[in-house]
């Protein structure tokens, strides 16, 4: 029987934190997605399943506690909205060069700069294209619900460890506060010491009589060895590329379609439906993981469909992506406000009209 | 080489005559560190009292960036290797996550005194139950010499060629006192490592430190004065001299601070 619960979409995220065995949570505040921690600290998780939650002095100190407890085999989480993420850049990059498993969660806010706590996606550019110096690439999900902030903290989790590397939850204000009914995944118990161990056989637990020391770093001085260091992360990226996710709704038929993930695909899915009503057949395709990026089904719609409209809060950056899977063969084009502002269903339909349809 | 198969050796080659072994706490990778630098005692003294207190299976180490990142080459237990100055930070995730290992962080002066001053406080202040060994020569070493926090006042670096001048530059900066104001820090003892028996005084600091942390205190903070010959153009000699004549007198050699209670005046 399933366990129901109305809750905020940053309420859900803590909750599944605590259910998917998470060892340790390290955070600094920050609207619009403080709800995490307080959430944490009202359950006193520590309690239920013996979880350390941790408020940083700073995002720089959480990225570098999750660097430590992912070191040393622990699941382990933070959260943060935008300028908050910025803080973490460096941190993010060592641990994916130190190819360390770690869950992130961006509640993206307005910018640049302080900017605004309204809800944006701005942030597209820096999560998916790299935010952190170096060569690197996060697994990056996007939920357009409260039910997803739950469920992909789950497959947040299991990313990170399959491929060590960091992965990240791309959300936006309007999931991160919304309230919805979520049903709440069976809990799942956090792994003993020496399950830690089993699994992690490269992390930071002790080096025992029968094994050599475990070293956690990124740094190899020597630039062939540090070459073939970052080859084989490449190669991690490209194994990675078959966990790529994405919804079609109503693309069977359709003519045009809209481009969106996380609250921009809702408002799009609402925009469909008043489309269709008027006879035009327009459909959505929503990126769910946006790293991998799903190319291969954006090509295959461009040959059937006339136009794309890539919806973002943003300047247009995911569209970019779109126009990469598509190869010119159609025209794509992007639409989205800013600044915290939210698109609206009909400003959305008016956006394809204009921009694509009759454009 | 003798060939200690001679029986000339045999009645020599005992273990009473034993004064000295390598620790199976160092690795054989020979030392990168300039010779006549501090960094390397430092190591060994630390890897002895491991090795004396039998806990290299539960020790994970910590050394950020400056000369000592490479520590994990040295030493033969579990290291990660962090980011400029946020060792502290790390340190408090992996003693609160492995609460029954001994964790440690082996930092330097522009690592501990400049970009990581707020892991650095924060963790003190929390009262983490970590040792910390601050390894303080005066100068950012690894990047070539430049000017650090605890830079004293007229002397020379590349950042600061004409010597540090306090008004245009700062004070240097005794962290270690700072620290030790906070009650989070349970012990707090400054050290060097030029003469033997200052060397023995550091050993008998860290056994201290590592014994504090098995009891749960908090933080254990050693400083080690050290030299930088090659950062502060000098010869190891010299560079040993020049320390005991300036940096002593700003750096106090001596316990600051002892079973939670401050022994000397800040
Ligand atoms: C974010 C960042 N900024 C700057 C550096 C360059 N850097 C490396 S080591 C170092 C100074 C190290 O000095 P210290 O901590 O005193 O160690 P020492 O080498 O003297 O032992 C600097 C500035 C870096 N690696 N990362
Ligand atoms: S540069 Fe200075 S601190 Fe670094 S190894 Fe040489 S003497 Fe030691
Ligand atoms: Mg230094």
């Amino acid at each position: 029987m399933g366990d129901f619960k109305l809750m905020k979409g940053n309420e859900a995220v803590a909750e599944a934190a605590i259910r998917a065995g998470c060892d340790g949570y390290f955070g600094y505040p920050i609207t619009p997605q403080s709800e995490v921690i307080e959430y944490l600290m009202a359950q006193q998780p520590e309690k239920r399943t013996g979880m350390v939650v941790l408020q940083a002095e700073s995002e720089t100190a959480s990225i570098n506690m999750l660097y430590g407890g992912a070191g040393a085999g622990k699941r382990v989480m933070t959260t943060s909205s935008s300028p908050g993420i910025s803080l973490m850049a460096e941190g993010i990059s060592y641990m994916a060069g130190a190819e360390l498993p770690c869950l992130l969660m961006n509640v993206v806010r307005g910018g640049p700069g302080l900017g605004t706590i309204q809800p944006s996606q701005c942030d597209y550019f820096q999560t998916v294209k790299g935010g952190g110096h170096g060569d690197y690439r996060m697994f990056v999900i996007a939920p357009a619900s409260v039910q997803e902030m739950s469920d992909f903290v789950k497959i947040g989790f299991d990313m990170a460890f399959k491929y060590r590397n960091p992965a990240m939850i791309l959300s936006d204000g309007v999931i991160g506060q919304m309230m919805e009914k979520v049903e709440l995944f069976d809990p799942i118990p956090r792994r003993t010491d020496a399950e830690v161990i089993a699994e992690c056989p490269w992390a930071t637990t002790g080096k025992t009589p029968d094994r050599e020391r475990n070293i956690i770093t990124s740094l190899d001085l020597d630039s062939l060895k540090q070459e073939e260091h970052v080859m084989h992360l490449k190669a991690k990226y490209e194994a990675m590329q078959k966990e790529v996710m994405f919804e079609n709704i109503m693309t069977d038929d359709a003519e045009y379609i809209y481009v969106a993930y996380g609250s921009s695909a809702r408002i799009c899915q609402k925009a469909v439906d008043m489309a269709r009503a008027e006879g035009i057949k327009v459909g959505l395709l929503r990126p769910i993981t946006l790293y991998p990026f799903p190319e291969a089904e954006l090509l295959r719609l461009a040959s059937q469909v006339k136009g794309m409209l890539a919806v973002e809060m943003s300047l247009g950056q995911m569209v970019e992506d779109v126009r990469l899977a598509v190869r010119g063969k159609i025209k794509v084009e992007h639409y989205g406000r800013v600044g915290g502002m939210i698109h609206s269903p009909s400003q959305v339909l008016e956006a394809l009209k204009s921009q694509i349809i009759g454009g | 080489m003798a060939d200690v198969t001679l029986d000339v050796w045999k009645d020599i080659i005992t273990p009473e005559n034993q004064v000295y072994r390598r620790t199976p706490v160092m690795t054989m990778k020979e030392l990168s560190y300039c010779p006549g630098c501090g960094h390397g005692t430092a190591h060994r003294m630390l890897a002895e009292v491991i090795e004396e207190m039998g806990i290299q299976s539960e020790t994970i180490g910590i050394a950020p960036v400056g000369c000592s990142v490479l520590a994990y080459e040295f030493l033969n237990f579990d290291m990660q290797q962090a980011a400029h100055g946020r060792a502290p930070a790390l340190a408090t995730a992996i003693k609160r996550l492995w609460p029954n290992r001994y964790v440690f962080t082996y930092q330097g002066d522009g690592d501990l005194a400049a970009i990581g001053t707020a892991e650095t406080i924060h963790a003190c202040n929390r009262g983490e139950n970590i040792v910390i060994i601050f390894v303080n020569n005066g100068i950012y070493g690894m990047t070539g010499g430049q000017m650090a926090p605890t830079t004293l006042p007229g002397m020379k670096t590349s950042t600061s060629p004409y010597g540090r001048e306090a008004i245009l530059m700062g004070n240097p900066l005794r962290i270690t006192e700072l620290v030790a104001a906070l009650p989070g820090t349970y012990y707090v003892s400054r050290h060097s490592v030029h003469k033997p028996g200052n060397v023995r005084k550091l050993k008998k600091a860290i056994r201290i430190a590592f014994e504090n942390q098995k009891e749960n205190k908090g933080v254990s903070f050693i400083e080690v004065v050290s030299n930088c010959n090659s950062g502060w153009k000098m010869t190891p000699v010299k560079s040993n001299e020049w320390m005991e004549e300036n940096m002593f007198p700003f750096y106090p050699l001596g316990d600051i601070k002892v079973d939670g209670k401050l022994v000397r005046e800040l």
